[in-house]
């Protein structure tokens, strides 16, 4: 009878049907799923630089600066309020810091916690960075505070898109 | 590998005899195609059955970006299909098997109907084949207005002067259907409900139920 590895008749069909049904369970399936993570493969959105102060206001202490930037959110577009830490460093450079916690991403804030004047002290899990931005060990943050892309033009500071270090 | 996996949880739940009893039963010869041709009028039940199962796939995938709300609602639209990878393709098979499972449908009542098998004692199975029927055009309904662009929004007002046609309880009807005096905001929120949630739902019992009934009574027999 059937010899040996040789494919009898049910064998083929069930083959046969399987791959038939599969190739068309996957036309029907493969535009939904590629339709349902689109948000994967979409290119991130762009961020134009914007006008946030006048260089002359920046001084060693840093300041909470909020400026507006266009966010396009699907079909939604509106203007959003972003914020930044700005100051200059002993070299005399501008350091732009970007407010939003390395461990959960609340916002920290300047010298809020009396125990630690020259830090940034996030309110939710006692997070600390020092003046740089650089998270101190044995604090919830495992990376320092996102710096934002800036450039100077006019007199005026403008800052683009926060980066990781 | 599969077949291992079903037999470690058929030894467990004992799952043959479940599908078995589902789906492993012969096909009587009047309705096979493969005998006769013109058996072919038996498939539109199960291919307005596989429509209707693309209809809720799509549906799903298109609530993740359709938003019922009348300043959003047709610009999710818009961008879900023309921004969003293979939206035009998911939309579309929403949109064209929305009309070809009535189409699907009204072929199948017409094999019921000419091959007489609503009568005794399949005459409960035709009362919920009308049932379903029913919520398919409550579905069309409700779904044609989600788009929220002009024809969406004339086509609903239509509909509802019709449902005010209805002897004594028509305005009653209307403002129900309509959530308010106007077809607006409230109207979308409450055509998407019972869109995605109250008439999928009947629609999903009413199908258990035809197709229980046709597992226990059988096919009917040949003319």
């Amino acid at each position: 009878m059937a010899k040996k590895k040789e494919v009898t008749r049910r064998q083929f069909l069930n083959y046969s049907l399987t791959g038939v049904g599969g190739f068309m369970a996957a036309g029907m399936l493969m535009p939904m799923v590629r339709f349902a993570i689109d948000p994967l493969l979409k290119e991130g959105a762009k961020q134009e630089f914007v006008p946030v102060m006048d260089t002359s206001e920046i001084t060693n202490k840093p300041v909470r600066k909020e400026f507006k930037i266009d966010q396009v959110d699907g079909w939604y577009e509106s203007e959003v309020t972003q914020s930044a830490w700005v100051y200059k460093d002993e070299k005399d450079e501008i350091v732009a810091l970007s407010p939003v916690c390395k461990h959960l991403g609340c916002t920290v804030d300047w010298a809020s916690n009396a125990a630690y004047p020259d830090q940034f002290y996030c309110p939710c899990h006692g997070g600390r960075y020092t003046k740089d931005g650089v998270n101190v060990k044995g604090t919830p943050p495992l990376a320092p505070l996102d710096v934002y892309n800036k450039k100077v033009e006019d007199g005026k500071l403008y800052l683009g898109k926060p980066e990781p270090r | 590998m599969l077949n291992k996996i079903y037999d470690w949880v058929d030894e467990r739940l004992d799952i043959t005899p479940m599908w078995r009893d589902i789906a492993d039963h012969e096909v009587p010869e009047h309705v096979n195609p493969a005998h006769h041709f013109s058996a072919f009028v038996y498939c539109f039940g199960g291919l307005t059955f596989f429509i209707t199962v693309i209809q809720i796939l799509s549906g799903m995938f298109l609530t993740m970006y359709y938003v019922p709300d009348i300043v959003n609602a047709w610009e999710s639209v818009y961008y879900l299909q023309n921004e969003v990878a293979f939206g035009q393709i998911v939309r579309g098979m929403h949109h064209w098997g929305a009309s070809l499972v009535i189409v699907m449908m009204f072929l199948h009542t017409l094999r019921v109907f000419f091959t007489g098998s609503y009568k005794k004692p399949r005459e409960l199975n035709w009362v919920v084949g009308v049932l379903i029927f029913f919520v398919m055009l409550g579905l069309g309904f409700t779904g044609y207005l989600l788009p929220w662009d002009m024809k969406a929004l004339f086509a609903t007002k239509v509909g509802l002067e019709i449902a005010v046609t209805i002897p004594v309880v028509g305005e009653w009807a209307k403002t129900l259907l309509a959530g308010g005096e106007i077809i607006g905001a409230q109207t979308l929120a409450r055509f998407f409900a019972i869109h995605v949630f109250f008439l999928p739902a009947a629609l999903l019992g009413l199908l258990a139920a035809h197709f229980i009934m046709i597992r226990k009574q059988g096919i009917s027999g040949p003319l």
